[in-house]
């Protein structure tokens, strides 16, 4: 599997890590996957960190956010086809939280270290799951 | 009315985004969903029936929670949104340089 995203959209979704520092930030990826599994990024849409009680190491996306990007979404064709945020202070790898709250099997999810208020390195994970157990593979990111 | 579907449940909706149906009630939309697609049954409720915390259901723009849960009523004009929840964090240890 492999995520496709234009440059202005990769530096987009690091600058909100960077903007939202030392707090993580979240948002979602719009865009569209070929028959192969291949995800193309088309649009990158921010969203607010709902959890204002612990914003610098939980983020969750408002689910009535989310019900409207997905709306807009189907209207323009595209699909919800991941996920991003930022790890504030630590690499950019999911933790047993990211993996234990993930619920969308086939999308990717995009994580940014942000160290001192710099974006670091990215990575994406694709989400996959089998029966009744789920894991992130790792995916690479091609930046066009 | 319009019933959108997640990315990732498409699988069991023959590929669908969207599946057209009438109803009454969130409860009647739900039933007739997996009546329909009977693997998304799995995917939506826990095996004692309960709609999975991780699923959120609204009508237009309302949580289900905050109106009459599954006995909502429905309009045709209506469109139900299935939405599973995003979230995630940290470890409390942070790297300091």
């Amino acid at each position: 599997m492999a995520l496709h995203i234009a440059k202005p959209d990769f530096e987009e979704l690091r600058q909100h890590g960077e903007e939202t520092y030392p707090h993580e930030c979240c948002g979602v990826l719009l865009g569209q996957v070929d028959e192969a599994g291949v995800k193309r990024v088309r649009d990158v849409v921010r969203c607010g960190n709902q959890r204002t009680d612990s914003p610098h190491n939980r983020y969750v996306i408002d689910p009535r956010e989310l019900v409207g990007i997905q709306r807009r979404a189907h209207e323009r064709e595209l699909d919800i086809i991941g996920f991003y945020h930022s790890h504030p202070q630590h690499p950019a790898r999911w933790s047993a939280t990211d993996l234990e709250e993930a619920h969308w099997p086939g999308c990717s999810y995009v994580i940014t270290s942000v160290m001192n208020g710099v974006a670091t390195q990215t990575n994406s994970f694709d989400l996959v799951a089998e029966g009744e157990s789920k894991s992130f593979q790792d995916e690479q990111i091609h930046v066009e | 009315m319009k019933v959108l579907i997640p990315t990732p449940l498409r699988q069991y909706t023959g590929k669908q985004s969207t599946v057209e149906l009438d109803a009454g009630s969130v409860d009647e939309v739900l039933r007739e969903l997996t009546t329909q697609y009977p693997e998304l049954r799995k995917q939506l409720f826990t095996a004692e029936g309960e709609l999975r915390k991780f699923v959120n259901v609204y009508v237009n723009d309302e949580d289900i929670r905050y109106l009459e849960r599954e006995r909502t009523t429905v309009k045709p004009t209506d469109t139900i949104s299935i939405i599973p929840s995003v979230a995630g964090g940290l470890p409390s240890r942070r790297l300091e340089f």
